[in-house]
């Protein structure tokens, strides 16, 4: 493991110095010990500068009414790739790989618009029966009455299936997809990775885009179709990319489209676990599984966070931004915001108002496929309940180690017959 | 007390008080009508609060932000006179106002 930051992070969080917490250290995330030290920047300094980092100086907001307002301000706080792109930490100068969602205006609305027609409404109502059937034939094959990781038995499988079909990708070969993700996203700090070195990884992600860029040629010369290769291929802001903006592309599609809802699936598991009231409240009244599902990507949060970088100077709940200064909004902070959530910290299955939530961000660069997400969810509980007295959770998650995604890399879970 | 009449994809008919300063949103919302789902509660930042304004009332509206048209521009069911409903706030002037509900909202 690499070496800690601040020696604070060992201490007690409710009496070390706030500028000891930093927030963007990944054994936070992988220990699930986050809450106290984002409780203390809510009501101690909801602005915060954190001088010194092992990522440099940031502003770390963690209220829900200034992430917002980061959110909608796009003409002021950039997500743009040369200014230092969308995470806390950069991508490497030569190696970086530009996307729609490290783009600002026009660029990125051009982009954007190629590929949110595969999440419209219509396409939608179209999968679900595809979703309804692979998710009951994966539920229907599950073991019972023995131990087994339900990451890997049903959210992989399941979200692996899905993008294979964004992307009419050929259906054996469907797991490189999530090797990729994993590659895409990791720290590369992380054992666990799959790679250890910004390089390593820039190689990965080349194959990536040479796999996936033999089909994309291929379907620029068929006639349109409805998978994102085909779009990209077809889309006039997107059929002539670079290669590394191929790659980010791909990477962003592919880690967006399957590694949240990912780790939403394993995430709603362990909380209604955690929270039998309301798993019981659920089963009684299967009519909440769309507001559950909300409130569980609330609960969830599965990216912790987002960076901008500031285009000018700008005030931010009264605390003055320079131009160039990174500005990190942390969803899992926001969505505990007792100011704007009421019993954040508890899982309320029948809140009112449950897709409040920051977890799919907000303004222009809002999750695309938000509503795609929903739907997996839905259809997966839908399932679920009536196949399944219970799901036991039989050991603790295994957490990513990342400050960006909120990830359960395994769930012992056990289902009675 | 002024009107508004939201019209559901399917044809249903809701017409309902909504008082003068309220978001034509919020009077959905308040309402539970089905097909507003007004995910970021009125901030103009997610687009799910997207309706069709009836041809009569369209040019009565107050005039369009750059953020809303910005917003709406990513609708997938936009159209020329849609309008995001938590920036079209109720006056007498528009007692009668008419909306429709999109198929769905993203």
């Amino acid at each position: 493991m690499n070496a800690p930051l601040g020696a604070g992070l060992d201490g007690d969080p409710h009496r070390i110095a706030l500028d000891a917490i930093d927030v963007s250290d990944p054994r936070l995330y992988r220990d699930d010990v986050w809450h106290p030290y984002f409780a203390r920047l809510r009501r101690e300094d909801p602005v915060h500068y954190f001088r010194d980092s092992r990522y440099g100086p940031y502003w770390a907001v963690t209220r829900y009414k200034d992430i917002m307002q980061v959110e909608v301000n796009h003409q002021v706080y950039s997500s743009a790739s040369e200014l230092g792109g969308i995470q806390i930490e950069e991508q490497p100068k030569d190696m970086d790989r530009p996307s729609f969602i490290r783009m600002d205006p026009p660029k990125h609305d051009e982009q954007r618009k190629v590929v949110s027609p595969v999440v419209a409404p219509g396409n939608l109502a179209n999968m679900e029966g595809l979703i309804r059937e692979r998710t009951a034939r994966v539920l229907d094959g599950l073991p019972r009455n023995e131990t087994f990781d339900w990451v890997d038995r049903v959210s992989i499988e399941l979200t692996t299936m899905m993008l294979a079909t964004l992307f009419d990708y050929p259906w054996d070969d469907r797991r490189q997809l999530t090797y990729w993700s994993d590659v895409a996203i990791c720290n590369v700090n992380s054992p666990d990775a799959p790679v250890h070195s910004e390089a390593e990884r820039f190689t990965e992600l080349g194959k990536m885009a040479a796999a996936l860029g033999a089909l994309f040629n291929e379907r620029a010369v068929q006639p349109p179709k409805f998978d994102l290769l085909s779009m990209l291929a077809h889309g006039e802001a997107t059929r002539q990319m670079p290669i590394r903006e191929f790659m980010g592309t791909l990477a962003l599609l592919i880690v967006g489209g399957n590694d949240t809802t990912r780790n939403t699936m394993s995430g709603s598991v362990l909380a209604l676990h955690e929270h039998p009231g309301e798993y019981r409240k659920l089963r009684d009244n299967p009519a909440l599984i769309p507001s559950m599902v909300s409130e569980v990507i609330r609960y969830v949060t599965p990216v912790i966070h987002m960076r901008r970088t500031a285009k000018e100077d700008a005030e931010l709940g009264g605390k003055h931004i320079k131009k160039g200064d990174k500005v990190v909004i942390w969803y899992v902070s926001g969505n505990r915001d007792p100011d704007a959530i009421e019993e954040p910290d508890q899982l309320v299955i029948d809140r009112p108002r449950p897709r409040q939530h920051l977890s799919f961000g907000f303004g222009i660069h809002r999750c695309v496929g938000n509503r795609l997400a929903e739907l997996q969810l839905r259809v997966l509980w839908e399932e679920l309940l009536p196949r399944f007295p219970a799901i036991e959770v039989m050991g603790p998650p295994h957490r990513l180690y990342s400050n960006f995604i909120h990830g359960i890399r395994s769930l012992p879970v056990r289902i009675p017959a | 007390m002024p009107k508004v009449t939201y019209v559901e994809h399917d044809g249903t008919e809701h017409r309902l008080d909504v008082p003068v300063g309220l978001s034509v949103m919020r009077g959905a919302v308040n309402h539970n009508i089905p097909g507003i789902d007004a995910d970021c509660g009125g901030e103009c930042a997610c687009a799910t609060c997207h309706v069709y304004v009836d041809p009569a009332w369209f040019d009565k509206l107050g005039p369009q932000s750059d953020q809303e048209v910005s917003m709406l521009s990513f609708a997938a069911l936009a159209e020329p006179n849609s309008r995001l409903s938590c920036q079209i706030t109720m006056t007498d002037g528009l007692d009668g106002l008419v909306v429709r509900l999109p198929e769905a909202q993203h």
